[in-house]
């Protein structure tokens, strides 16, 4: 049998999300009209022989996780629990204190995926590729070709051409080592807690060797990537099995919108039931677009491509949507126009609004070019990026909100361009 | 009686409009700037107007033509070999104003205000000098050059350009009237009116100011043609209010040609020109604009502050404001943003402009 890991941080991670992850955890914040890690849960229950999806983190346990874990529960019929770390661990230490619990029933292998990836999970793919490289029992990570800049964002592999065997592995490095990235989606078999084992051992006694203990420093607190794949890289044990379907981080809010598209035109394929469609009546949709059942949107509003409106949202006559994310509870008013945006839960935008933000989409004419996961400024100036509207943000008639991100329960009067409004 | 109307030159202040058609024919409220200037003289009673022009436009003489028929009136053009100033083609036209003893008009081209020419011609038979000059009131008057001369009369003492400490709020309005004799101080070479005429005419008391009552504007730039705008539509509500359009949809002044089609949900005004077969589709909101002769605006688009050019066309849910001005037949894509754009005629634009910048 099989299980699945879901590494999903904690509050102090994802802060490049801010505002939207102050009102839901980051992993639940909807891409394409359903919460980011329920791509992950849909592509593991696929997989035949999956027995368990577990949830590994430091959020302390609210309603949203609660709720979303009983319904997907129900919806996908597997076990999916959700495992509380004490302390942020990061990506080796929480697997390998909860080692116990993704142990039980003893799976032959389990997945760990990190959250705040948009795969396309070729989850049997790398179940196949495990069975014909080393001894049938490695290690595997996904990889996939960046560009020779971009790689230096990731962690970056370098393989054996002919054995896929994965020779060297260093974590953003600061010169060009290799074109192929770390997807953050691995294969691995219970061996990997020997190996992770050996390293908390050896943190523990270098722990004993300081004279001074630090209560921050933690023995548990391992790196998959810096700790684990550096030592294993040309060992025989771990593999690489590149892909270039579609893989993007969604790291900064701008990189939601670009995940939600990418998703979107996969859903042609595994969710059709998703996608909007052009009938009497209905609004005009143009390419891809996701509309909750319970939106009410007028039938002369133009929606598309790459838009997903969410649970409750009330869109009025001859209003414009292109490459956004509406939250749940959102009111669009007559004639505006919201372009490049994320529009927060139960926020409203008046009459003749222009709300719009700057896409930042990877550069089209390079295949192997991903997002960048910007900084938000740069030359002490805010780079423009898409326009990021807070929960319960009121927007007035006819004003423009142009490249800007406003927090939270702000009730705006005026036109605000390239601005953080707090 | 005569007048001479100051046209000069390209009007290159007023591009992209005038690159399509000469400065005079460019309609103000629905109406070429030249003939709201030209109508109320000769509701005044002239019977002959010179245009002063320094270069030729078939467009502008065939134009004259037909209102000369119209108005039964003499329009002539005086053409200027080089550019003569202001004062310059009073000379070169000498023989056209001078065949009787009247007094004649001299008036800048780009001035719009409710023209008080008969009280001009009274204002200046009463003091019996050579010229009168309208003066108008201004709120910074250090960016202009005032007038200054006694409140009774009107005799002008002596001109101050841009004070910097007050000494006045009069500028010259850019309507005068000049007796014949008058003349005899213009040379036929480049000369300025304002600099180098009226200050020796103040000081032998020969120039008197009458104060204009009501707006008056320099239209001659696209901001201040908007502002101008702003101020004849209020002047219209005050004296002709049944030629401004009014009910559902319409808010403060709007002047919408008959020929104009206006789709549903519309809010137009206040302060908007609607020029003749213009169309407004659905949805569409304007508000301080003048959209010319031929031009659509497609649905849901918001407009403010803008200049919309003979046949343009502007895409559906189009954002444009900040004295955005397109020339003829320019296109705007659907969904762009512009802000404070200068798009030349035959533009076909297709990203938006976000900071204000001149489209070639």
């Amino acid at each position: 049998m099989l299980k699945a890991v879901i590494l999903i941080g904690g509050p102090q991670k994802g802060t490049r999300f801010r505002p939207l992850s102050f009102e839901v955890p980051k992993p639940l914040f909807p891409v394409a009209g359903v919460p980011m890690i329920q791509h992950h849960i849909e592509a593991c229950v696929k997989v035949p022989n999956m027995k368990e999806i577990l949830l590994i983190g430091f959020y302390q346990p609210n309603e949203e996780l609660n709720r979303f874990l009983s319904s997907a529960q129900q919806e996908f019929r597997v076990s999916i629990r959700y495992l509380q770390e004490y302390a942020a661990l990061s990506t080796g230490g929480g697997i390998y204190h909860f080692r116990d619990q993704i142990l039980s029933g003893g799976p032959e292998a389990f997945f760990v995926m990190n959250a705040d990836v948009c795969s396309e999970f070729p989850l049997p793919e790398m179940l196949e590729f495990q069975k014909e490289h080393g001894d049938g029992r490695s290690f595997v990570i996904q990889g996939t070709t960046a560009n020779r800049k971009q790689s230096l964002n990731y962690g970056c592999i370098v393989e054996n051409q002919d054995t896929n065997e994965v020779l060297h592995y260093v974590e953003k490095p600061s010169t060009f080592v290799s074109d192929i990235i770390n997807c953050g989606i691995y294969l691995f078999t219970p061996e990997i807690f020997h190996h992770i084992g050996l390293v908390f051992q050896k943190h523990q006694r270098d722990l004993l060797l300081e004279e001074q203990v630090n209560g921050w420093q933690r023995a548990e607190v391992i790196r998959l990537e810096q700790d684990i794949f550096t030592t294993l890289a040309g060992q025989g044990k771990l593999y690489v099995y590149t892909t270039n379907r579609f893989w993007s981080q969604i790291k900064s809010a701008g990189s939601a919108i670009y995940a939600s598209r990418l998703y979107l035109s996969q859903y042609h394929k595994t969710h059709p039931e998703r996608l909007a469609r052009n009938r009497e009546g209905s609004p005009v949709i143009i390419g891809n677009v996701y509309i909750h059942p319970t939106a009410a949107i007028d039938p002369t509003a133009v929606l598309g491509p790459n838009v997903s409106i969410g649970k409750g949202v009330s869109i009025g006559a001859g209003v414009r949507v292109r490459e956004s994310i509406i939250l749940h509870g959102a009111t669009l008013q007559d004639h505006c126009c919201v372009l490049n945006s994320i529009v927060g839960w139960d926020s409203t935008i008046g009459k003749w609004a222009r709300v719009e933000g700057t896409p930042s989409d990877p550069n089209p004419n390079d295949p192997y070019a991903k997002i960048d996961s910007e900084t938000l400024f740069r030359d002490g100036k805010l780079t423009p990026s898409i326009t990021i509207l807070g929960c319960n943000v009121s927007i007035p008639s006819e004003v423009i909100i142009l490249n800007s991100i406003v927090l939270p329960h702000k009730d705006l009067n005026r036109s605000f361009k390239n601005q953080i409004i707090l | 009686m005569k007048a001479l109307i100051l046209v000069g030159g390209y009007g290159t202040r007023l591009r992209p409009l005038t690159l399509s058609v000469p400065k005079p024919l460019v309609e103000f409220c629905n109406k070429p700037i030249l003939l709201h200037q030209v109508e109320a003289l000769v509701k005044a009673g002239v019977n002959h107007v010179v245009l002063a022009v320094s270069y030729m436009s078939d467009l502008l003489e065939r134009e004259m033509k037909a209102q000369e028929e119209r108005l039964g009136i003499r329009i002539s053009l005086s053409h200027e070999k080089e550019p003569l100033g202001t004062a310059g083609p009073l000379a070169l036209a000498r023989n056209l104003l001078t065949d009787n003893s009247d007094p004649f008009f001299v008036l800048n081209s780009d001035v719009i205000c409710d023209f008080p020419f008969e009280e001009m011609v009274k204002f200046h038979k009463n003091h019996g000098r050579q010229g009168t000059i309208a003066v108008t009131r201004v709120e910074e008057p250090s960016k202009y050059g005032v007038v200054i001369y006694e409140g009774d009369s009107g005799q002008i003492h002596r001109f101050v350009e841009k004070p910097q400490v007050f000494v006045s709020n009069k500028i010259n309005a850019g309507l005068y009237i000049f007796s014949p004799s008058m003349l005899d101080r213009i040379q036929l070479r480049p000369t300025s009116i304002e600099k180098e005429i009226f200050p020796v005419m103040a000081q032998e008391g020969h120039l008197y100011a009458m104060e204009l009552e009501g707006f008056w504007m320099d239209i001659g730039q696209p901001k201040d043609f908007l502002t101008g705008m702003c101020l004849y539509l209020q002047s219209l509500r005050q004296q002709s209010p049944e030629r401004l359009r009014t009910g559902p949809g319409f808010l403060g002044n709007v002047l919408v040609d008959p020929s104009a089609q206006i789709g549903n949900n519309c809010t137009i005004g206040p302060n908007v020109t609607i020029g003749a077969d213009v169309v407004l589709e659905d949805g569409v909101r304007i508000k301080r604009c003048t959209v010319l002769r031929g031009a659509r605006v497609r649905s849901h688009s918001w407009l403010e502050s803008c200049i919309i050019g003979w046949s343009s066309s502007v895409g559906q849910w189009v954002r444009m404001e900040n004295v955005t001005v397109l020339g003829e037949d320019v296109i705007v894509n659907d969904e762009l943003y512009l802000n404070g754009a200068n798009v030349l005629p035959h533009k076909s634009i297709a990203e938006s402009v976000p900071e204000p910048r001149i489209i070639m």
